[in-house]
């Protein structure tokens, strides 16, 4: 299925190379599995290039983040619309972790999760060809306030009252 | 006293509506498939069901004041068939919206500060509560503001929306467990601390369904404080670690079984020691802001010198009745705490008339401070009910066939609406209730029998929790048709236990004969004052499996 990259609400052109395992590296950003990673991740970051790596979405997040010190992309797998699991790979890897690269959806990604997807750190997905863009663009907007803390807001609707009332 | 919106509850909830009525407009106009609307409905609580589609509308923890409940009325009124059916998780359900109507539904839920977010779906469903929640005099904290709390955190929570399965918390804050805890996949009970402070005994992995389990305690003592990180690090661990594989084996009560209770706390505090500390951090201030809302009533003193309960009763025996089988205590003096039994002969279990729902509003403006409860059994209480009011609300209650004195007897059953409206179900549920209401109506007889919970499904997934009822009845379906398989001696309460099978299964027609030949060996052998569940546990299942299948179980 042909896809587009979707990061700060446009469209672009995806400046990573995704390499098979045992492909030579070409210029520019490259994009590889983390068995590839760990194996060269020395020698890919030696390039001074950007470097992203594709994880399965039953990795160990929180177990493999000190080892990712360096990617500057994380492509994280939503592999059938009910599948979540990547949600709290993408928290563990923005707020326990603090990792500052892009975060990008790939597989299965319903226009109707996106929002949350952009709450749990999220910030670029790839969306099908097909998709109507002004559609996934509003999906954005649909909540404009969030009763708890995620990434994207670390203050809880409860905190805000708070501090109106003591303002 | 209850909880209020305020301007960010309003917005919240009118934006679900506006996204959902934007999503049935796509689906009406074929730009979404059913396949792609389905996880979409469902977040709003809207199953496609053997004839209709069903809206299950929240009642958070069970409590509707009187402005919501009228507008449950008009809703059965204007959009489905006049009647409202009452849950075991404290919802109220339509079965019978027309699908381009509901987002009007919605719009009018929310216009009285409700909505069906969350009622379906692989999320945090629904928190219920003990229904003598505020009023129980074996209270020790009243659960309702952490409910609130958990609700508000819960809601369109954007890492736990997409569960391996459904999720289902409750909360008691008395002694006695009338929230069923155990059978919860979170169960919070209020319990003293160490030091003074109240707090949280956690139990986790509870739940009924194919595979029936009693909840672990996998922390005896949460603080206050800790409630929302440590329900994040739950929730963490069962999303990322939960069985995706086989929707019947995925709930957390599969992992926690699989793990083992002790391992499963361990992932659980290693993934809380991470954020502990941070933003979820439930403040002592936020406590305080949410459980104003929910302050006692202004008790009348005098309340407690309004009535000669003796006289009353000897003057009418109905009214006798039904004071002794639906009004409880209450912790305050000349209160009580009156049931409406939902219960009468011919309903199913749980059914109320939009007329009914209107008389029951009025009542409790006249008489309960305006608010009402929904109960996991399916009836409603008055909860706070003077003295001086229980004659009149008799009357009334009676002349609309809401007095059936009935509560916690054999005919106050648990049923799920089976065969007639469920497309899952194996066997017809209603039927057999009511062929059991009309053997059992004799109220001499009913009230000899005591206390005795039967529980109805009419399929394993176990919406009418046979599993835990003193009496189980599961349906199923053999050769075609319905038959009845009984089991014995569960209980949803402190004492939980999971019934165990009686012998081979019944046909249709002779289920009602066999419950009864049940309840006669039990009267036989009782102890004096003995429930059936007692009696049961003390002597065993032969007994019983002798009086319902006589020779034939040598």
């Amino acid at each position: 299925m042909a896809t587009l990259l979707l990061k700060e609400r446009r469209i672009i052109a995806d400046p990573y190379t995704e390499l098979a395992d045992d492909a030579p590296l070409p210029d520019g950003p490259v994009l590889v599995s983390f068995p590839r990673w760990l194996d060269e991740h020395e020698v890919l970051l030696g390039r001074g290039v950007d470097v992203g790596v594709r994880l399965p979405n039953d990795a160990d997040a929180d177990v493999l983040a000190p080892a990712l010190l360096g990617a500057s992309l994380l492509v994280l797998d939503f592999p059938g619309p009910k599948d979540g699991r990547a949600f709290s790979q993408a928290r563990i890897f923005r707020d326990l972790h603090g990792f500052e690269g892009e975060i990008r959806a790939t597989g299965t990604i319903l226009r109707d999760q996106i929002f949350y997807m952009h709450r749990c750190g999220f910030d670029a997905f790839e969306i099908s060809e097909d998709a109507n863009l002004a559609d996934i663009l509003a999906a954005f907007e649909e909540f404009t306030i969030a009763y708890q803390a995620a990434a994207d807001d670390h203050i809880p609707a409860y905190r805000r009252r708070h501090l109106q009332t003591e303002a | 006293m209850m909880y209020q919106y305020d301007s960010i509850d309003h917005q919240i909830v009118q934006q679900r509506v506006d996204q959902f009525r934007h999503q049935v407009d796509r689906r009406l106009a074929g730009e979404l498939s059913e396949d792609e609307f389905r996880p979409l409905r469902l977040m709003n609580g809207l199953y496609l069901q053997r004839h209709a589609y069903m809206l299950r509308v929240a009642i958070p923890y069970g409590l509707v004041n009187t402005r919501q409940m009228r507008m449950l009325a008009h809703i059965a009124r204007e959009y489905d068939k006049d009647y409202g059916h009452f849950t075991t998780r404290q919802n109220i359900q339509y079965n019978w919206p027309p699908l381009r109507r509901v987002p009007d539904i919605l719009q009018d839920l929310a216009s009285v500060e409700m909505h069906a977010i969350q009622t379906s779906g692989n999320c945090i469903r629904n928190i219920s509560a003990d229904h003598l929640a505020g009023v129980a005099a074996d209270e020790i904290e009243d659960p309702r503001p952490y409910c609130e709390i958990l609700r508000q955190w819960s809601s369109f929570h954007p890492e736990f929306s997409y569960l391996p399965r459904k999720f289902k918390i409750a909360f008691t804050g008395a002694r006695k467990d009338r929230a069923a805890v155990a059978v919860h996949d979170i169960g919070f009970r209020v319990v003293e601390g160490p030091d003074g402070e109240n707090g949280f005994e956690v139990i986790v992995g509870g739940g009924l369904g194919r595979t029936p389990v009693i909840g672990e305690v996998i922390r005896p003592f949460l603080p206050k404080r800790d409630l929302l990180s440590y329900t994040e690090a739950i929730m963490r661990v069962y999303n990322l670690h939960g069985n995706r594989d086989n929707m019947y084996k995925a709930r957390i009560k599969i992992l926690v079984r699989s793990l083992g209770p002790e391992e499963f706390g361990r992932q659980v505090e290693e993934t809380w020691e991470r954020i502990k500390d941070g933003v979820l951090v439930l403040e002592q201030a936020e406590i305080d802001r949410v459980r104003a809302f929910f302050a006692p009533e202004s008790y009348d003193e005098a309340a407690a010198q309004n009535f000669d309960h003796e006289a009353a009763a000897h003057t009418n025996p109905a009214f006798a009745r039904w004071l002794g089988q639906n009004v409880k205590a209450h912790k305050e003096a000349g209160y009580n705490v009156v049931f409406v039994s939902l219960k009468a002969p011919g309903v199913p279990s749980g059914d109320i008339t939009s007329t009914q729902m209107e008389l029951v509003a009025d009542l409790a403006d006249q008489f309960s401070f305006g608010e009402i409860r929904a109960t996991h059994d399916q009836n409603l209480v008055l909860a706070d009910v003077p003295n001086a009011g229980l004659f009149p609300i008799w009357q009334a209650l009676q002349a609309a066939a809401l007095a059936t004195p009935n509560i916690g007897t054999l005919t106050d059953l648990i049923c799920c609406p089976g065969l007639d409206f469920c497309s899952l179900a194996n066997s017809g549920s209603i039927g057999v209730a009511n062929a059991i209401t009309d053997r059992f109506e004799d109220f001499d007889y009913l009230h000899d029998l005591g206390e005795l919970r039967l529980k109805m499904s009419g399929c394993i997934n176990a919406c009418g929790h046979h599993h835990v009822g003193h009496i189980g009845i599961l349906g199923i379906s053999k050769n075609g048709e319905e038959w009845y398989q009984i089991m014995l001696g569960g209980s949803a309460e402190d004492d939980a236990s999971l019934g165990k099978w009686l012998g081979p299964a019944i046909p249709k027609d002779d289920i009602v004969d066999a419950i009864s030949r049940l309840l006669v060996a039990y009267v036989d052998v009782r102890l004096p004052e003995e429930r059936f569940l007692d009696c049961y546990r003390r002597i065993g299942r032969e007994p019983f499996k002798e009086a319902v299948y006589g020779d034939a179980a040598a």
